[in-house]
């Protein structure tokens, strides 16, 4: 628990601080991979597998995510040419 | 004993590599502490008893996601460091208000559930071990079949809308 609680904290404030867009979605896996931890601890202590089934499924959506994250990130470097969050703030070009 | 042992080498090395991550300037050597991170939490898995999601996380995580980063951190090829300007308004006390409360609060509820944790019960702590697979793999395929059927949809069309935002034109 206090574990996952500190890689949680973690990727937050990586997410906060930084302004690099990959180190912030990597934050987010961070934090993705904190929810499992807890989840498959739970499963352990409980003694049961339906933590485990969830794990998958937090795991399978963080791919999806990561996919989708990334091809939006190479859309907008092509278009703006840059990976700054503070200069990525247009809706429209 | 020893499992408590290992539980605490695996967290600090999980936590030390969070930090690496997330600190270091160099977007690839971030990248890579990211795998040293995801492995690790994959040997907490086989310590938790969750052995086929261990190898899920090293298939999926540390093999697929990690391929995707650094795929994207060499086609963005930083011109120059993109942390070199600092912007005020984002130094928001209220911001950090915010976040302290809501780390005391998780603070509070770790220290009120900490207490009371049960420890795994001994009689059937096998079980879950030795037939991981199986019982996963029953799980899924009986109560979680829709939720199952769901994640595949979702992933589906997370490939297609990577493809179609990764085309040039279309």
């Amino acid at each position: 628990m206090l574990l996952s609680t500190a890689l949680f904290i973690i990727g937050v404030l990586g997410v906060m601080l930084r302004r690099n867009i990959i180190v912030i979605f990597m934050s987010i896996e961070l934090i993705l991979n904190a929810v499992n931890i807890n989840l498959i601890a739970f499963s352990y202590q409980l003694q049961n597998g339906i933590g485990q089934v969830f794990a998958i499924f937090v795991i399978a959506v963080a791919a999806a995510e990561a996919a989708v994250g990334l091809g939006i990130i190479l859309a907008f470097y092509r278009n703006k040419e840059t990976i700054n969050i503070d200069e990525m703030s247009v809706m429209r070009w | 004993m020893n499992q408590a042992i290992a539980f605490y080498v695996l967290s600090a090395f999980i936590l030390g590599f969070a930090v690496l991550v997330v600190s270091t300037r160099n977007t690839v050597h971030a990248v890579l502490y990211l795998v040293l991170n995801f492995l690790a939490v994959a040997a907490l898995y086989v310590l938790l008893t969750a052995q086929f999601l261990a190898v899920i996380q090293v298939l999926v995580y540390a093999g697929g996601i990690v391929v995707l980063y650094l795929f994207v951190v060499m086609l963005v090829n930083l011109k120059r460091p993109p942390e070199d300007h600092s912007a005020p308004q984002r130094h928001s006390w209220i911001g950090f208000g915010l976040t302290g409360l809501v780390l005391l609060e998780l603070a509070v509820i770790i220290a009120y559930g900490s207490i009371a944790a049960p420890g795994p019960a001994n009689a059937q702590n096998t079980d879950l071990a030795m037939y991981n697979v199986e019982k996963i793999g029953m799980l899924l395929y009986t109560d979680y079949l829709i939720p199952f059927e769901v994640a595949s949809m979702l992933l589906l069309v997370a490939m297609v809308g990577a493809i179609i935002l990764a085309k040039r034109e279309l």
